[in-house]
């Protein structure tokens, strides 16, 4: 398997959070914690990556995660270069290689890569040059590292240390990206219990064997929780017979009012974006009180400064010396 | 026709030769002394097989030549090379050809190239169904008299369960075998792997066992109405062996292969995002792997296949999800036959039962066997010298193996087909430091 880590254990490429060392994980909260306080300023901008190229390579559409990795990149004085790649079903795999070693003639320190097929963010790692870094910025259902990451650190922000915490997963795990990389994430950081509530058709097979307590029922899955994130239900499902109708789905797993009331009193609201509203949360609740979903968006800047500049972390070295 | 004699050999097959030490005599094709020459035999060569075992050539039951239509991939010359390097002799090739073979003239056309390439016998499965869509039926008996041995459905299951059962009725008319692939095409779809907990940690889309066992369940079912012998082809999971082996001791005319690469590699090895360990059926688990040793052990499986299915190194220089499926596995069969042998599984003849006599059975041939008067198809194996599997000795024009870097211990030096020479091994590979 294509390793993320360097020799000395540092980071290399950033593809997955499953496997990583607690002190790293904790390592990358607290670097996002130094800099959320440059992104307060009015010059919002440090020199730590100045001279570096930064390609963000899109496969996929995504306004929110492409413009972040952007700003992120930006305030860490980087120059940056936007991709964005139509693909066919037929031509991705073929376009993937000859893309890559044609931007790797550009002298290019790090790719930012989104792709539709889990495991593109791995290939690309394999291939790159050995000077060149690989942020996963969302591959297929398989991971979306600094998405969990910031809702790691927009945890930590609202209610501490995870140690004690239930947090409570909902909706359509099966083909989340962003849940497998929370799940890793939450257990990595030591999480107290981990939940995932939905019916069996969005569930993957063996799911608990990632470390998860599985509830089908919202009212005993939202029990006592300290955090609740949901997740965004595509409309595709209902093609595939997987769920009957959006309004079902509300009302056995959307979270309103009424089921939000199970959770601790000063539980938060958590979901990645773009909301559903009606679908899989309720206006009330995701305006209300307990949302944090507007914060999310804000660390997810801090938490990408804090990866990119740990990946390019050595060169940083260099170029001081 | 030369007259050959083979000295000293290890005699091995599955019908009472257990590695005694004999020579044995070849004339006209055929195998026509055991121990002593028959009356007035001269050799015209010698061949020094002492340190040797001598088995029945290999048969394999699933190989893609991916001619005609894919000779970019491979081609039925270097295939059909690489098989007899592999101490096979004859090849089922798939009828998933393109075009389609399910006509005389492409069953011609793959038979007269494999000629021309005078090494192992090419035997074409003709299609089950015309263009392998599963709506109409081939002119069977056409399709025999031009030499298919077999019908197949190429891996693209017959969706319509009625056109199964009269395509299945009227090959038992025409007297041929069927071989099925055992998987339903709707659960199978967009899967790209084992479904459970690699799947799940992957976030790649999985296929079930229920895939196999209720494709199964239909071709048994239709299996016992229909008088046709029905073969399944490359089972992946206990479940599927398990029934399987209920059926055919209830009598049914039934029988199945697996894939070598299925006795050796599990969904661990998909792990890493491996696309060479992308096939269809996917790598199941690791006690659906125990079981399929076992049920090759036992017989409930008659044969290992290869499932020889070569590419261009594109096709899996993509993410794992968008790379070809298949194993080029016509250079490990043998090897890794061996290796089951080594690792106490099954003894050498058991061996032959599964990678010879097994396989031939089911497509009612001769060979298989060293008895008086078989034809002399034969693999002289030297048993000892250690090789690794790399990209200079491995012989298939497709280099797309999980199996790069392994070591093994024993190859076929030479290999007979008919009484003719159709590989003879260099001196022994270089030893390595």
């Amino acid at each position: 398997m294509m390793s993320q880590l360097n020799a000395d254990g540092s980071l290399r490429h950033f593809l997955t959070t499953e496997g990583l060392p607690r002190p790293l994980l904790e390592r990358i909260l607290d670097t996002a914690e130094s800099f959320s306080g440059v992104i307060g300023k009015s010059v919002k901008k440090v020199p730590l990556l100045r001279g570096r190229t930064i390609i963000n390579l899109f496969f996929e559409s995504s306004t929110r995660t492409r413009t972040t990795f952007e700003l992120a990149a930006k305030r860490l004085s980087a120059d940056v270069l936007n991709i964005n790649v139509a693909t066919s079903a037929t031509s991705k795999g073929e376009s993937l290689l000859d893309m890559l070693h044609n931007l790797e003639a550009m002298q290019s320190d790090m790719f930012v890569v989104r792709h539709a097929d889990s495991g593109a963010a791995h290939f690309i790692a394999s291939h790159v040059a050995p000077g060149v870094h690989v942020i996963n910025a969302g591959d297929g259902s398989h991971a979306h590292p600094t998405q969990a990451m910031l809702d790691m650190y927009t945890i930590r922000r609202h209610k501490g240390e995870l140690e004690p915490l239930r947090v409570a997963i909902v909706g359509d795990i099966l083909h989340s990206r962003v849940a497998r990389s929370q799940i890793h994430a939450l257990n990595g950081l030591g999480a107290g219990e981990v939940r995932v509530i939905a019916p069996r058709t969005l569930l993957p097979k063996d799911v608990e064997n990632l470390g998860v307590h599985v509830h089908h029922d919202i009212r005993s899955g939202l029990r006592d929780v300290d955090v609740v994130i949901t997740l965004r239900l595509q409309k595709e499902r209902m093609h595939g017979a997987l769920l009957p109708s959006e309004q079902e789905y509300y009302r056995l797993y959307g979270i309103s009012r009424e089921h939000l009331a199970l959770a601790k009193p000063d539980a938060i609201v958590m979901h990645p974006g773009p909301i559903n509203r009606g679908v899989e949360i309720e206006s009330a609740v995701a305006d209300g009180p307990q949302s944090v979903i507007l914060n999310q968006v804000t660390n997810g800047i801090a938490v990408r400064m804090a990866v990119m500049s740990m990946c390019l972390e050595h060169k940083v070295a260099e170029t001081e010396t | 026709m030369s007259r050959i004699q083979i000295q000293q050999g290890k005699l091995i097959d599955a019908a009472g030769h257990n590695g005694e030490i004999a020579d044995l005599f070849i004339a006209g094709g055929e195998i026509v002394g055991i121990g002593q020459a028959p009356d007035g035999f001269t050799a015209d060569r010698r061949i020094d097989a002492s340190g040797c075992l001598v088995l029945p050539g290999l048969v394999d039951l699933s190989v893609h030549l991916r001619e005609p239509g894919a000779d970019h991939k491979a081609s039925i010359d270097s295939e059909s090379r690489a098989a007899a390097a592999g101490g096979i002799t004859r090849v089922l090739a798939s009828p998933a050809t393109d075009p389609v073979s399910d006509t005389p003239a492409v069953i011609e056309l793959v038979t007269r190239r494999a000629r021309q390439a005078q090494c192992t016998r090419v035997m074409p499965a003709g299609a089950l169904t015309r263009d392998l869509a599963g709506e109409l039926l081939t002119e069977v008996s056409a399709l025999k008299a031009a030499g298919c041995v077999a019908l197949s459905d190429g891996g693209r299951p017959v969706r319509n369960t009625l056109v199964l059962r009269r395509a299945l009725d009227y090959a038992a008319t025409c007297g041929l075998p069927v071989i099925l692939s055992a998987f339903d095409p709707d659960l199978m779809a967009g899967s790209r792997m084992h479904e459970g907990w690699v799947s799940a940690r992957l976030g790649i889309p999985g296929s079930p066992v229920s895939a196999e066992t209720t494709a199964l369940a239909r071709g048994l079912a239709l299996a016992e109405e229909s008088g046709a012998h029905v073969h399944f082809a490359r089972l992946s999971s206990a479940r599927g062996a398990e029934m399987l082996g209920r059926a055919r001791r209830d009598g049914l005319s039934v029988s199945a292969d697996v894939a070598m690469h299925q006795l050796f590699l599990t969904e661990m090895d998909v792990s890493g995002f491996n696309s060479q360990c992308r096939v269809v059926p996917p790598l199941r688990s690791h006690a659906d792997r125990e079981a399929l040793r076992q049920a090759v052990a036992d017989g409930t499986i008659q044969a290992i296949c290869s499932d020889h299915q070569p590419h261009e190194a594109d096709a899996k220089a993509v993410p794992f999800v968008a790379a070809a499926p298949g194993i080029s596995g016509i250079d490990t069969l043998l090897p890794l036959g061996l290796r089951l042998v080594e690792e106490g599984l099954l003894s050498l003849p058991e061996m032959v039962a599964r990678l010879c006599s097994g396989p031939a059975e089911i497509l009612g041939l001769p060979c298989g066997r060293l008895d008086l008067g078989r034809p002399a198809d034969l693999c002289i194996v030297d048993p000892e010298t250690p090789w690794w599997l790399d990209r200079e000795t491995l012989r298939s024009h497709g280099e797309n193996t999980p199996f790069l870097g392994w070591e093994f211990s024993g190859r076929a030096c030479y290999t007979l087909l008919g009484g003719r020479l159709i590989h003879a091994a260099e001196p022994p590979h270089p030893e390595r430091s």
